[in-house]
């Protein structure tokens, strides 16, 4: 037989199936027709009355293998990370399509109308606070998700590309976030927008009319209510739904999840396979349920502030950026603002963006913090950097500045103590190199951590540390 | 034979390429056109460009005045000399209040302070307060309060004086 008449006859044999099922679908009443079109694959007849459930199944399965291997299953991996950040967003999709049958987006109405959603539509405040809350959360999660995936080494190949997908995830869920917290036009909301944006006023050549571009203007007003509007319900959201499914197929491409082992066992260790449903999809449900429980325990216990309507005439003391920009805000005070705000930000995405491609010399993807040398000098970098950041925070503040800084030239507060930071940083490398007589995996590891928390502990400094006229002090 | 079709590709293929960056680029220019900030989304201000402030004589010297709607505060130095000076701080932006009692603008965000010039007196502000234009025709003060004008620090020349009449 030739090969295009085989193909005709393959052709012909799910035809006759097909029309079989027609003829036996009169014997169905319409609700079972009705099943029928929906799931065609198969009919539940009534010798498998269970059939039913496999279709539910392989519509949540979708994006699934049908088995996964048993030890990526292990709450140690994931911490169900990854999941609860992708609850959130599908939470702030629904409750923001909420949100835009109430919200006005312009100056004189904004701020009306989220009193008027707290005050007289029922649920009003708690679908806002389920919003707010969400959105908070889901900076944070991302970010524990980001950290989790670092330490597993799971970001070296086959992951490398979804690497970088999660930091553009990272960055659209930043931007949404800043771009809804102006939405409100309370005193709050305005005055954190305006200095987030002036920040860019410090970029040289290009950072006033990249801040008029975005503000549509020379200071925030109707076109940058309006442009914030369209950048948070429009294209950060098509955004996020374009690369979300794309970092879950990628996860799917990779084979999976890296597989958690100790640095003992081979890299290519797999174990066991067991079925995807019930056992990967129970825990994911159970996780849902259990986040959406406490964010709605949370929204329900405590409402998402309202401060006074906008007034460009008045800045509340002390005016704060969003918390998530308050280690740049903090930065801002001890560097010369184009290294606070450009050098600085720019190296460390640049360093993130190329961490899936150095080369290592040790396979670790899968092992907590590489091997246990590893957790030590993470632990050591942990301390150190909390120390010395404390500690310079402290001295530029009291002993260098007396005062508040930025002033003074480029090179007294920008290159100076800028080349001091990275000289230190790289002492810092080669002393844990050879000290611990470590692998490049365990030393670019330790230095990540070294800045990871320096950028911590200078987002809590500038959160809980800074009171009225940014003066440091030592409670909230 | 060959050669001469793989040529003729290669020059198409670049000619694509070419036309497809350029397509490309006027696109970007049209987008960067289309978001340049418009005089007509920012109308409300403009309607305010050219404020009077009032005649000579009814600011004392030494006193500083707060115009809403042209966003300055109209500062008569003791000389007898006007400024219009923004009510922007120079640092990130927040409003300074005049506080009389201290004679400086002090500014609630990070507590830059400013005389009654606008020169730093304290950073973090990295420069004296914008101005804007200032004319007196006839006694009468008028402020075009359309964009403010950049400046290091204070200079004699910016002090603008009543005509001697
Ligand atoms: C909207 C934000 C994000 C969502 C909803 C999301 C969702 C997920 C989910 C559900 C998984 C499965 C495993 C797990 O739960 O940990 C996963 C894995 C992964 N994520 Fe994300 N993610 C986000 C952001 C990020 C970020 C910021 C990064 C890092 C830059 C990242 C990098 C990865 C990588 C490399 C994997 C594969 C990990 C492995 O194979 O073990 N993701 N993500
Ligand atoms: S905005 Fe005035 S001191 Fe920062």
């Amino acid at each position: 037989m030739s090969p295009a008449r085989q193909i005709c006859v393959n052709y012909l044999v799910p035809d006759s199936i097909i029309a079989r099922r027609i003829s036996d679908t009169n014997i169905l009443n319409i609700l079972q027709r009705i099943r029928l079109s929906i799931f065609p694959g198969n009919q539940a007849t009534e010798s498998e009355p269970n059939d039913s459930r496999k279709y539910l199944h392989s519509f949540l399965l979708h994006f699934r293998p049908a088995t996964v291997p048993e030890r990526s299953l292990k709450l140690s991996l994931t911490w169900g990370l990854g999941g609860m950040a992708a609850v959130l967003v599908f939470v702030l999709f629904a409750t923001g399509l909420m949100l835009k049958f109430v919200y006005q987006p312009s100056p004189g109405a904004a701020y009306d109308s989220i009193a008027y959603l707290n005050t007289q539509v029922p649920f009003g405040q708690l679908v806002r606070n389920l919003h707010r809350w969400g959105a908070n959360g889901l900076v944070f999660i991302s970010f524990l998700h980001f950290l989790r995936v670092f330490y597993t080494g799971a970001f070296v190949a086959p992951r490398q590309f979804n690497w970088l997908i999660g930091l553009t995830l990272f960055a659209a869920i930043v931007l949404s976030n800043f771009t809804g917290y102006l939405l409100p036009w309370d005193q709050q909301a305005y005055w954190a927008v305006t200095i987030s944006t002036s920040m860019l006023d410090y970029i040289p050549w290009v950072g006033t009319g990249l801040k008029e571009g975005i503000l549509g203007g020379s200071e925030p007003g109707k076109a940058t209510l309006m442009n914030f509007y369209a950048i948070h319900t429009a294209i950060l959201p098509a955004l996020l739904l374009f690369f979300l499914p794309f970092h879950f197929w990628r996860i799917r491409k990779a084979g999976g999840l890296v597989i958690p082992r100790s640095a003992a066992e081979p890299p290519d260790i797999r174990g066991a396979e067991v079925n995807t449903m019930p056992n990967l999809i129970a825990r994911e449900v159970t996780m849902a349920l259990v986040l959406l429980a406490v964010l709605l325990i949370l929204s329900m216990l405590l409402n998402a502030p309202l401060a006074d309507q906008a007034n460009p005439g008045l800045s509340p003391n002390p005016t704060k950026a969003p918390w998530y920009f308050m280690g740049i805000q903090e930065l801002l005070m001890h560097f010369h603002p184009l290294y606070a705000l450009l050098v600085i930000p720019l190296l460390l995405v640049f360093g993130l963006l190329s961490l899936p491609y150095i080369s290592y010399e040790v396979e670790t993807a899968g092992v907590w913090f590489a091997s246990v040398k590893g957790r030590k000098m993470a632990l050591v970098a942990v301390v150190l950097a909390t120390a010395a950041t404390v500690a310079s925070v402290w001295l530029d503040e009291f002993v260098i500045n007396s005062g508040l800084s930025s002033t003074p030239g480029m090179t007294a507060n920008g290159l100076l103590p800028f080349a001091f930071v990275l000289t230190a940083c790289a002492g810092f490398y080669i002393l844990m190199k050879r000290g611990f007589k470590a692998s490049n995996n365990e030393a670019i590891q330790a230095l990540f951590t070294l800045l990871m928390t320096a950028f911590v502990v200078v987002t809590v400094i500038g959160i809980w540390f800074r009171g009225a006229g940014m003066q440091l002090m030592w409670a909230g | 034979m060959e050669n001469q079709t793989l040529s003729r590709r290669s020059f198409f293929n670049r000619l694509w390429t070419l036309l497809g960056t350029l397509a490309f680029a006027e696109l970007i220019a049209l987008l960067i056109i289309y978001f340049k900030p418009r005089k007509s989304r920012t109308a409300a201000t403009n309607q305010d460009a050219i404020i009077i402030a009032g005649s000579v004589d009814s600011f004392e010297p030494g006193t500083v005045t707060a115009f809403v709607r042209g966003k300055f505060y109209l500062a008569r130095l003791d000389d007898g000399g006007f400024l219009a000076l923004s009510r922007s701080c120079t640092h990130l932006s927040c409003t300074v209040p005049w506080v009389s009692g201290k004679n400086r603008f002090i500014c609630p965000c990070h507590s830059s302070e400013f005389d009654i010039r606008g020169d730093v007196i304290s950073p973090p502000a990295p420069r004296a307060l914008d101005l804007y234009p200032v004319a007196i025709e006839n006694n009468v003060i008028r402020v075009n309060a359309t964009r403010p004008e950049r400046r290091s620090e204070y200079a004699a020349d910016q002090i603008v004086y009543p005509g001697k009449t």
